[in-house]
């Protein structure tokens, strides 16, 4: 009951000074229109391949085509290479993140209606940028297989064995390099980084909320070193309560500012945004485990830091190095090596990771391993710092 | 004075930071309605003492037991006996007096109505009713002080802890700071108040234990204390008539040590003033002689202080 009425009397200071309500909502609010209207389409962060057309056929000029209708979007920066040598040592050198390698006969195996495949060449230390030639050299091959299957489907009213036959394939061939089919067989939708399905409205409106949820907690949990600092905390502790109960008053007050303003975000963000949180009961458990993992962070920089001053500043620089690391700026794995793998330790790289799963039309249960390693996080920071809090606890 | 009338039982406190002893073994009890000061110069351990007192600071020895219940860091409902007003001013500027003094009430498991009310009483009490709902970062150095007050009275504790209250603050609210308290241990709250200010504790308390440096040096009322040293009150008495006769007569009261004439009037030299003023005068009377004015100029707290430590109280 204490902690509830510690709860009740910081949250009506909150309230009054406002800047929760700036940190917690107006500013990641502002700052994800911001950045969906600056940046558009998340995909326009720079991805270069490199293509080498060793067949020369129309399908492979197909291909080829489509590469630079997304060059000319700028969705990807392309270079034409010569022969599969120079295109591996452009990616060898970096100069693109990924080379592919049209093989000899590939327009006649498509017309044969054998399987074909477009070779990927990728540099190690550009994950994403692979993984991106991987999906659109796969799309192309599947786009084929479709045209395949439907131009079956037409001819099986006629013709029992219609799959395998050189005429059906070449019939795909054909079609393939009709317009009406190659308009857009290759898309490169979203952020190629981890949140791969979310729009960029949605994007921007997660990852500003996860930046701001570890700033907007801090009014609750800094309490405890605020009540130090105007001797109030002195009263608290005489008071006929356990010190166990400030606390728990404060983490409420935190969880509740979270909630709170988490909850704005994402009815905002639909609103205002257009973004698409998707599965409503998979979205409240990724707050609430964003939530948690945020007062973890907290309690830790409050159980070392002297003062408020320091203890905000110390959370300002841990939010954002978290963020960015998490990908809330920029998909950070693209960097490749150490920094992806510490990527993946932040709760910002997984929660966007979450919603990713969500917006893919994940329900609740897609988002539980996600969640749970964010609320993990949370409750392993936070309970490490329960051992040191007592120090603000003392007179 | 009986056990069941101690409000408050403080034995063997003992408090060391690092090297620094700070509190050296200090006992003292307050009973009911009474109103007892620790007077010391700053640094003497007197916060350090109120902070074991109230179950704020981990003792390194000695018991203390408040209204029966013994206290510690972490006691819970036996704090409910005690009002605390910190040496430093302790309040949520953004919130008004009323948002003070409620927040805190319901900390002390006051119910919403008798909680509204009795705000209502201590805002009266500590003369902010018109000041109520304005934010306290508004108030001034002594409107500040009078709220840091209210808050610790405002449950009705049995035991009322002031660690220097009047620290700062113009003469004017510091004579409303007095007058309250003298109005609480009126009511039969146990006051224990810390100050190092001499008149503050010779108008207020009803015992004074001397402190410094950790130590409880010498403890009693204000005549005790001043009889140790072996001061006594000169009074000199403004009459006419016959004043060998009213000398020699006043020389049989006990407590009147030596009286001698004057031109318009008697000196004594007396234990005790005020209780031996009364069969003095009676005694003058007696003898035909008419008094005009009564000057008593008593040793105060301050000479006892020099004479038990050899420092001023104040440098
Ligand atoms: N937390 C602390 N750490 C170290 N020394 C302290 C601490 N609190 C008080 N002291 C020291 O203990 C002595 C008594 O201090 P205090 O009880 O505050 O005196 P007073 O209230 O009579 O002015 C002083 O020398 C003071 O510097
Ligand atoms: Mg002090």
């Amino acid at each position: 009951m204490a902690a509830v009425q510690i709860a009740l009397k910081d949250l009506k200071q909150r309230v009054r000074d406002r800047s929760a309500f700036l940190w917690g909502i107006v500013a990641p609010l502002g700052l994800a229109a911001i950045f969906s209207m600056l940046f558009g389409p998340i995909a326009d962060f720079d991805v270069s391949f490199a293509v080498a057309d060793l067949d020369g056929g129309t399908v492979a000029s197909a291909f080829v085509d489509q590469l630079e209708d997304l060059e000319a979007d700028g969705t990807i920066t392309l270079e034409v290479a010569d022969d599969a040598a120079s295109a591996e040592d452009l990616v060898e050198d970096g100069s693109v993140d990924a080379a592919f390698v049209i093989p000899v006969g590939f327009t006649d195996a498509v017309s044969a209606g054998a399987t074909v495949e477009v070779g990927v060449i990728g540099n190690v230390d550009q994950a994403i940028g692979t993984q991106v030639a991987r999906s659109v050299a796969a799309g192309f091959a599947g786009e084929i297989n479709t045209v395949g299957a439907a131009a079956c489907t037409v001819l099986t009213a006629r013709d029992e064995s219609c799959l395998g036959s050189p005429s059906l394939g070449s019939l795909a061939a054909t079609a393939l390099a009709e317009p009406a089919f190659t308009e857009s067989p290759v898309t490169l939708a979203g952020s190629p980084a981890a949140s791969k399905e979310l729009s960029s409205e949605t994007f921007y409106s997660a990852a500003m909320a996860i930046l701001f949820l570890f700033l907007t907690v801090q009014f609750g949990v800094l309490g405890l070193l605020e009540e130090r600092q105007n001797g109030t905390m002195l009263r608290l502790l005489a008071a006929p309560i356990s010190a166990r109960s400030i606390v728990a008053g404060k983490a409420l007050t935190s969880f509740v500012l979270g909630l709170v303003s988490m909850t704005v975000l994402v009815v905002g963000t639909t609103l205002l945004l257009g973004a698409e949180w998707g599965n409503s009961l998979g979205v409240a458990v990724m707050v609430l485990a964003g939530v948690i993992a945020a007062m973890g962070i907290m309690f830790v920089v409050a159980a070392f830091a002297r003062t408020p001053e320091q203890a905000s500043n110390l959370q300002s620089i841990i939010a954002f190095v978290l963020a960015m690391l998490g990908g809330s700026f920029f998909p950070i794995a693209q960097v490749g090596g150490l920094v992806a793998q510490l990527s993946l330790l932040t709760p910002h790289a997984w929660f966007l990771r979450g919603l990713g799963d969500l917006a893919a039309g994940g329900g609740v249960g897609a988002v539980f391993p996600a969640a749970l390693y964010v609320a993990l996080f949370g409750i392993v920071t936070g309970g490490l710092a329960q051992l040191r809090i007592g120090r603000v606890l003392q007179a | 004075m009986s056990d069941n009338n101690l409000v408050l039982e403080a034995s063997g406190l003992h408090k060391s930071f690092k090297d620094l002893h700070a509190v050296k073994g200090v006992s003292f009890h307050i009973a009911t309605g009474e109103t007892y000061g620790l007077l010391g110069p700053n640094g003497a351990g007197k916060t350090t003492t109120i902070s074991m007192v109230t179950g704020l600071l981990e003792r390194d020895g000695g018991e203390v037991v408040v209204d029966g219940r013994e206290i510690s860091t972490t006691s819970t409902e036996a704090k409910r006996a005690i009002g605390y007003v910190p040496q430093d001013i302790a309040i949520y500027p953004d919130l008004t007096a009323r948002e003070n003094l409620s927040f805190f009430g319901r900390l002390y498991g006051m119910s919403a109505k008798p909680l509204r009310g009795r705000v209502d009483e201590v805002l009266d009490i500590i003369g902010l009713s018109d000041r109520a709902d304005d934010r306290s970062e508004e108030f001034s150095g002594g409107m500040k002080r009078r709220l840091n007050i209210g808050i610790g009275l405002l449950h009705g504790p049995r035991l009322l802890m002031l660690d220097e209250p009047t620290v700062g603050v113009d003469p004017q609210s510091r004579n409303a700071i007095l007058e309250s308290v003298e109005r609480l241990s009126v009511e039969g709250m146990a006051v224990l108040y810390t100050t190092h200010y001499m008149e503050e504790a010779e108008r207020l308390c009803d015992r004074v234990g001397i402190i410094d440096e950790g130590e409880i040096k010498a403890e009693g009322t204000r005549a005790e204390l001043v009889s140790m040293v072996g001061q006594r009150d000169k009074v000199r008495l403004s009459a006419t008539g016959h004043l060998d006769a009213a000398v020699e007569a006043v020389r049989a009261i006990p407590g009147v040590h030596d009286a001698s004439t004057r031109e318009d009037g008697i000196d004594l030299l007396v234990d005790g003033a005020d209780r031996a003023l009364p069969s003095i005068l009676q005694a003058v009377a007696a003898a035909e002689t008419s008094v005009s004015s009564v000057a008593v100029d008593e040793p105060n707290l301050e000479a006892v202080f020099l004479h038990l430590t050899g420092k001023a109280l104040r440098d």
